[in-house]
């Protein structure tokens, strides 16, 4: 299971009207093998992750997943394929209680569209799922509460969960991170790096200390193109990227 | 030679459902308000030309008392109904719309009652031009015709080349960044508002001696014209133009064909593009 | 999450009430009685889509008026139809017609679906209104009710107007039991997270187009119980029954009413026929009675305007402050 590649990326592009957004990305996601993008706002990273995930459609090139040719599959097929995609933006569902929001995300599994007659609620499997995801977020507690009533960073983890309840081989996070303090980021950090032991994970990121305590491998973008791409510690000393970044990359020991 | 007959009818049909459409897309893509009582304000044209016609005995003096009359209305339901409804949902827009609707039905049974008015044609285009020996097409419907060109010239005119098509261009893409760019965006809806009724009932008015004044006229048209603003695309003023034109022919067409069916044409028309291109044909994905 | 249904001991007083109404009413309030809870039906299909889904549909009078024209085209002429066999056939010609139909609207949101669901409801209209085989303008007449005849027992006689109101309420109670029902379910829950947030539900792996037309479909079948119900009624069906004004008073009904509570359906379909005897009643505005639609049009802009929760908005205050305390969120 360790090292397998899930996702595939070949030559990806993606223009509206004269612009591309994505030139000709290529990447490869592996289980145990956490992949960061970086680069700097307007390099294309959420537009990459919106192709990955299906969202947008590619202008050209190929996606596979476990083999498969996705390029052309709507959203909720990929997911239902062991895709799952955290969203930048939160996207939770606030008007719905924590638990309803995994246990939504939970019965996309087992749909079961014509069980008429029986509560939601009452279904065994979506809740078992359901209370797994919250349980890997520390979010357990809170299971009754209005999805608005939650922190910022109770919602991304939230955000997470929503992801995990579906249970999928590969996790597409948008900035995880963004908004949060200190003492939410390590949590944050910490789940991302188990998730990772055996999932497949593509992070996007801004924040590079988090990024390089978790990639294996990087790669980084700029002006919807690839510029570099490879190990932290070859990413660290490519000379473009340090002029592209301009010192960025110094983490603080 | 019956087919260029057709042919004028569809392009006549087709141009006046662009002048009433046109309207209807503006005030949806800068304001984003679903009206329905658009097709109210075409009747309200319609029958206020037949009644100044009536009144004065000149049907030009009519027709700018016509526009004048329902620009007033315009403005009057814009500043009291309409502006409270920008930040509403759709639902309360259609609902509310929809109740206008009815208000303005029975006001015209009550001042002008059930019946159908025929519009005299007025005298100096009351002839037609032979075509062929045995056939020839009124002068008026190539006048209708003229006028709805005019009128879109016009609006492409004030859109592309002025100051204030260029405001309204702001408004239909971003509302807010319109108005911190120093745009009086309270006056420009009034006025795009008013502007849309007045071009409504320019229609009505100049339809009137062809298809005469009848009760539910304006909400006959009005679906057809939704048909319209989803072909071609909210917003879209080009999009409008290319779907009335089609429009204009589907109808035409159908009604030569199959004449039991025709009206439904329209609706098939609209549901192909729904399959091919469902964000319409002026629109970007 | 706030219950979609009122508590059981007000819906048993409520049912309670209906049931006993025909023992202290004249026979006119009876078939009136019937009416309102037709259109009940008629606008608890509705609120499904509106209420439940966020789907505007400003076309719903097309699948009520299929199945009362399938009703009057299979019904023999001067002869009892079978309503075991007729209703399944008429709502199944609406579900048919939902089903097409939603094919091609579902696919659009916002107000695309509104000017689609309208489109495509007038095109039904012309249908039955232009051509010789849906009647034409004159409409069709049903002159014997259906019969409810299976293997020689006849449980009511639809010509009663007393059991023909029975009928009409065991319709309503089981639509609104199945509603709230089917809108807890796994569908319901799709549906309602549908509504809150399309592109995430794709996200997490709901095909939304497939449980958007389901909500459609059934809808649609709903809606053809009522216009059968209606039918039968009224003995005569022409193209105004499928006519817009039709849509815009259904969709009247639901969200004045209250929408995403089903008895806010209900009240609302009470208090349209009731503002409608009352405003169109001589004594009322006279002369001008005929044209109530007008304080009607008005009414309607009034309440929009200040009531942004509608009537059935209303009560739920009145619920939510006696409920607070036991309240699960």
């Amino acid at each position: 299971m360790s090292d397998e590649t899930i996702l595939q990326a070949r030559n990806l592009c993606k223009r509206f009207g004269g612009l591309a957004a994505v030139d000709d990305v290529s990447l490869e996601i592996r289980t145990g093998v956490l992949h960061a993008v970086i680069g700097p706002n307007g390099a294309g990273k959420t537009t990459l992750l919106n192709l990955l995930s299906g969202d947008l459609p590619a202008s050209s090139g190929k996606i596979s997943y476990s083999g498969r040719d996705v390029t052309s599959w709507a959203p909720d097929k990929r997911s239902r394929l062991g895709m799952g995609r955290s969203y930048q933006k939160t996207n939770i569902f606030f008007d719905f209680t924590v638990l309803e929001n995994c246990r939504l995300a939970a019965q996309s599994r087992a749909p079961r569209p014509f069980q008429w007659w029986r509560n939601a609620a009452s279904n065994e499997t979506d809740l078992t799922r359901a209370w797994r995801a919250l349980d890997a977020v520390s979010l357990a507690t809170r299971a009754a509460d209005l999805g608005l009533t939650l922190s910022h960073g109770e919602q991304r983890q939230l955000e997470i969960a929503m992801c995990l309840a579906t249970e999928p081989r590969l996790l597409l996070l948008d900035e995880p991170l963004a908004g949060m303090g200190a003492e939410e980021s390590k949590i944050m950090i910490d789940l991302i790096a188990r998730l990772a032991e055996n999932h497949a994970v593509l992070l996007v990121e801004h924040d590079m200390d988090a990024v390089f305590q978790l990639a294996k491998t990087l790669t980084v973008m700029a002006n919807g193109k690839v510029l570099a791409a490879g190990t932290p510690e070859a990413i660290r000393a490519n000379r473009e990227v340090q002029s592209a970044y301009l010192g960025v990359l110094e983490v603080t020991p | 030679m019956i087919i260029l007959i057709q042919l004028l009818n569809a392009v006549q049909y087709g141009l006046l459902l662009f002048l009433l459409s046109s309207g209807l897309t503006l005030i949806f893509g800068i304001m984003g308000v679903i009206n329905l009582a658009h097709g109210s304000f075409y009747m309200i044209g319609a029958y206020l030309a037949y009644w100044f016609a009536k009144l004065t005995g000149n049907f030009w003096l009519a027709i700018p008392l016509a526009i004048a009359v329902a620009f007033a209305i315009g403005l009057l339901i814009e500043n009291t109904i309409i502006r409270r409804l920008y930040r509403r949902d759709h639902l309360y827009q259609v609902l509310l719309t929809f109740g206008l609707i009815l208000v303005f039905e029975e006001l015209r049974s009550i001042f002008f009652g059930d019946e159908v008015h025929g519009v005299a044609t007025p005298k100096i285009l009351d002839f037609s031009v032979p075509l062929t020996d045995t056939l020839s097409y009124p002068v008026y419907r190539l006048f209708v015709t003229m006028v709805c060109l005019g009128i879109a010239a016009l609006l492409y005119w004030t859109i592309y080349k002025t100051r204030i098509g260029m405001m309204i261009r702001a408004g239909n893409s971003n509302r807010e960044m319109a108005a911190s760019l120093g745009i009086n965006v309270p006056l420009l809806f009034t006025g795009v508002f008013a502007a849309g009724m007045a071009l409504a009932a320019l229609a009505g008015a100049i339809a009137a001696p062809i298809s005469s004044v009848f009760p539910g006229m304006g909400n006959q048209i009005l679906i057809i014209c939704f048909v319209v603003v989803v072909i071609g695309g909210i917003g879209s003023i080009n999009g409008a133009l290319i779907a009335s034109i089609a429009i204009g022919f589907a109808d035409t067409l159908g009604k030569v064909i199959a004449a039991e069916y025709s009206a439904i044409a329209v609706y098939l028309v609209m549901a192909l593009i729904l399959l091919w291109r469902p964000q319409g044909i002026g629109n970007q994905a | 999450m706030t219950p979609i249904s009122l508590p059981r001991p007000l819906l048993l007083v409520a049912v309670l009430a209906l049931a006993f109404f025909p023992f202290a009413a004249s026979t006119f309030y009876v078939q009136l009685g019937a009416k309102i809870m037709i259109l009940a039906i008629f606008a608890l299909s509705l609120d499904l889509l509106v209420g439940h889904s966020g789907m505007i549909s400003f076309g719903h009078a097309a699948y009520f008026g299929v199945a009362a024209y399938a009703l009057a085209l299979i019904s023999p002429k001067y002869e009892a139809a079978n309503l075991w066999l007729t209703l399944p056939a008429a709502m199944g010609a609406s579900a048919l017609a939902a089903l097409i139909i939603g094919f091609f609207v579902v696919r659009t949101t916002g107000v695309y679906f509104i000017m689609v669901t309208l489109a495509f409801a007038q095109m039904l209209y012309a249908v039955f209104h232009d051509t010789k085989a849906g009647g034409g303008s004159d409409g069709i007449y049903i002159y014997v009710r259906p019969e409810m005849t299976l293997a020689g027992w006849k449980p009511l006689d639809l010509e009663n107007p007393t059991q023909f109101y029975y009928l009409a309420l065991i319709f309503l109670i089981g639509v609104y039991v199945f509603l709230s029902r089917i809108l807890e379910a796994t569908f319901g829950r799709a549906l309602a997270g549908i509504r809150l947030n399309e592109p995430r539900m794709r996200s997490i792996g709901f095909p939304v187009f497939l449980y958007r037309l389901g909500a459609f479909v059934l809808a649609g079948a709903l809606a053809g119980l009522a216009g059968y119900l209606a039918a039968c009624q009224f003995g005569f069906v022409n193209p105004d029954i499928l006519a817009w004004q039709q849509s815009g008073i259904v969709l009247m009904m639901v969200i004045l009413g209250g929408m995403g509570r089903l008895h806010g359906a209900v009240l609302g379909a009470f208090s349209y026929v009731v503002l409608q005897e009352a405003l169109s009643a001589p004594a009322l505005l006279g002369a001008y009675a005929k044209h109530w639609q007008l304080a009607l049009g008005g009414l309607i802009v009034l309440i929009v305007l200040a009531l942004p929760h509608g009537v059935g908005g209303l009560l739920d205050g009145v619920l939510r402050r006696k409920n607070r305390a036991g309240e699960i969120a």
